[in-house]
């Protein structure tokens, strides 16, 4: 079942105008209830237009966006509800801080919903702590902040919303190994234990690999290819077609396969081909 | 969006009037005003109104474009247009009369006047200078019309390069614009319901990052200026210098033609309504 699914969505930016570019060409996907699903691309591929069609941000020129078997736009009034529904994280999103502390900024969202004092609390709270921003921070100005710490803050901004799918334009860019892990590892237990539905854009199959469930390719305003990890990544050489690679392990895994040894599991992540390995040479003996 | 107003603007051509240098562009301009402003006949009307859709059929911009460009001025032409009938009394008996309002023949006939006048301004304006002339170029017409200025010390130069880098920054403060209003919308916020003092406190949440972003790019760009030794135009030279062209000298003969036609038709022309 599909939480939220895309459907022959096209979208023209400026449309009749000079300067008129397609982004998206009838695009059709779906996104699986309570799975980490990556959508992974090269550059200009359209994947920031088409996340954020998923929250209305964007209307589709023709086509319909689905949560929950329902369009979006069936109400045009009402697309606010479904922001609260489908949180956004937009690429970069530092520069959305604006508030005097991390504390109040984190509650835009929630005091947007009109919840309780004590809900918002609770909920900034919690947010702050999956991403690592600990009471300390809560007080200080987010201009005081790290960039690092500025991403994360504007993370758990969105986080504090509790949206049934949770939509992530890069959220790691630009950061450095230890930066990515703090924020894609705080996600990744955030949806195991929250059972989010959560769509992650990046530009890193090794990310990829580690975090995702299912993976979507785009290439060329148009959806290349999708499936599980392990389904995509068996694809080696269509998905070198399109400018992008899979992880360098995945890579090696495909290689031992090739020779005639059966590999089996998890071939995309080092532990797993590790795995893999030494079952198979344990079953040799 | 947001971003269709500004981007609007110039539309890139290759038509005699995009060829123009932008100096003479700037200068043809002025001389178009003042041309519009010695009009007062009935006539030299007829001929300016003529002149202007000659502008609009060689520069290739579609009629459309220019009449879009009108809209934003309506209000104004209309409310002179309404000062201009009450208000003008005329010789002869007033044509129309109600309580203490008088509309007198001169009075429609002056409405009309300013009317056009106003209309065919921007009209020519904006087809010499906006719709024609991209905004660098424009720039450096300006900065070459003033150049003259340098000798008593006004520094023409550094204002060229502020209105440029000004003009430089617009599409992406509106980019800027567009991107936090989206992020913040995606948190909830409403910009669109509520009183007044509700819709201006919604705002905070754009203008902060806005500023906040606009300084630091400032800052960036002066330290990146200062880097590479820029000193204001002291012995710079020019990637694109400009240069005059036998079209440039042309289509300033033909805007002395015009101008002269105009007096003329003022003085010897004297049937119908002249103001
Ligand atoms: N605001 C806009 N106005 C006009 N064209 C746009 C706009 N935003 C994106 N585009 C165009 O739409 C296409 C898709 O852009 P999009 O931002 O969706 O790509 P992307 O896959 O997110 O790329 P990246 O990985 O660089 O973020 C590009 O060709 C881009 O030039
Ligand atoms: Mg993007």
């Amino acid at each position: 079942m599909y939480k939220i699914e895309v459907k022959n969505v096209s979208f023209v930016y400026g449309q009749s105008t000079p300067f008129e570019t397609s982004a998206l060409t009838d695009v059709s996907v779906g996104f699986e209830e309570g799975k980490i699903t990556g959508l992974i691309g090269h550059t200009g591929s359209g994947k920031s237009t088409l996340v954020q069609m998923l929250n209305g941000l964007l209307r589709p020129t023709s086509g319909q966006i689905l949560l929950d078997g329902k369009d979006i736009w069936e109400k045009p009034k009402e697309i606010s509800k479904v922001r609260f529904r489908v949180g956004l994280v937009m690429q970069y999103p530092e520069y959305q801080l604006f508030d005097d502390t991390v504390r109040s900024d984190i509650s835009f969202a929630p005091k947007n919903m009109k919840l309780s004092e004590s809900e918002i609390d609770e909920r900034v709270r919690e947010a702050a702590a999956f991403v690592d921003i600990d009471e300390q921070i809560l007080d200080k100005s987010p201009f005081e902040l790290s960039g690092g710490q500025k991403r994360r803050v504007a993370i758990a901004g969105v986080l504090a919303m509790k949206p049934e799918v949770l939509v992530l334009d890069e959220p790691a860019a630009g950061l450095d190994p230890r930066g990515r892990r703090t924020i894609l590892g705080g996600l990744c237990e955030y949806q195991r234990k929250s059972g989010t539905t959560v769509i992650l854009v990046s530009h890193s199959m090794e990310d990829m690999a580690l975090y995702c469930d299912n993976i979507v390719v785009m290439n060329d305003s148009k959806i290349f290819a999708e499936g599980t990890t392990s389904q995509v990544f068996s694809r080696a050489s269509e998905i070198a077609s399109v400018g992008l690679d899979i992880p360098s392990i995945a890579h090696i895994a495909n290689k031992i396969k090739g020779n005639g040894i059966g590999l089996t599991g998890n071939l995309y992540t080092v532990d797993g081909v590790l795995d893999a390995v030494l079952r198979e040479m344990k079953g040799g003996r | 969006m947001l971003k269709d107003i500004t981007l609007g603007q110039y539309f890139p051509g290759n038509s005699v009037i995009h060829r123009l240098d932008p100096r003479m562009k700037v200068i043809l301009a002025i001389a178009y005003i003042v041309a519009i402003f010695l009009a007062k006949s009935v006539f030299a009307f007829a001929l300016v109104a003529l002149t202007t859709l000659m502008l609009v059929i060689i520069s290739r911009i579609s009629v459309a474009v220019v009449l879009r460009g009108i809209k934003p001025i309506i209000y104004v032409v209309i409310f002179t247009m309404i000062i201009n009938l009450f208000m003008i009394k005329g010789e002869g008996e007033p044509l129309f009369s109600l309580w203490r309002i008088r509309i007198y023949e001169e009075g429609i006939y002056r409405a009309v006047f300013m009317a056009l006048r106003v209309i065919f301004l921007i009209m020519a304006t904006s087809i010499f200078l906006t719709y024609t002339t991209s905004p660098f170029s424009l720039t450096a017409g300006i900065e070459g019309v003033l150049s003259p200025l340098k000798l008593i010390r006004l520094p023409v130069h550094d204002f060229a390069m502020m209105m440029m880098i000004a003009l430089r920054f617009i599409p992406t403060l509106v980019e800027e614009t567009d991107k936090i209003m989206n992020a913040q919308k995606a948190r909830g916020a409403d910009f669109s319901s509520g009183g007044l003092i509700k819709r201006a406190k919604a705002l905070i949440p754009i203008l902060v990052p806005l500023f906040v972003s606009a300084f630091n790019r400032a800052n960036d760009l002066s330290v990146a200026m200062e880097c590479r030794c820029y000193r204001s135009g002291k012995g710079a030279t020019k990637l694109h210098k400009l240069k005059f062209s036998a079209l440039d000298f042309v289509s300033l003969l033909i805007m002395a033609i015009f101008i002269t036609a105009i007096v003329l038709i003022n003085k010897y022309v004297t049937v119908g309504f002249s103001l």
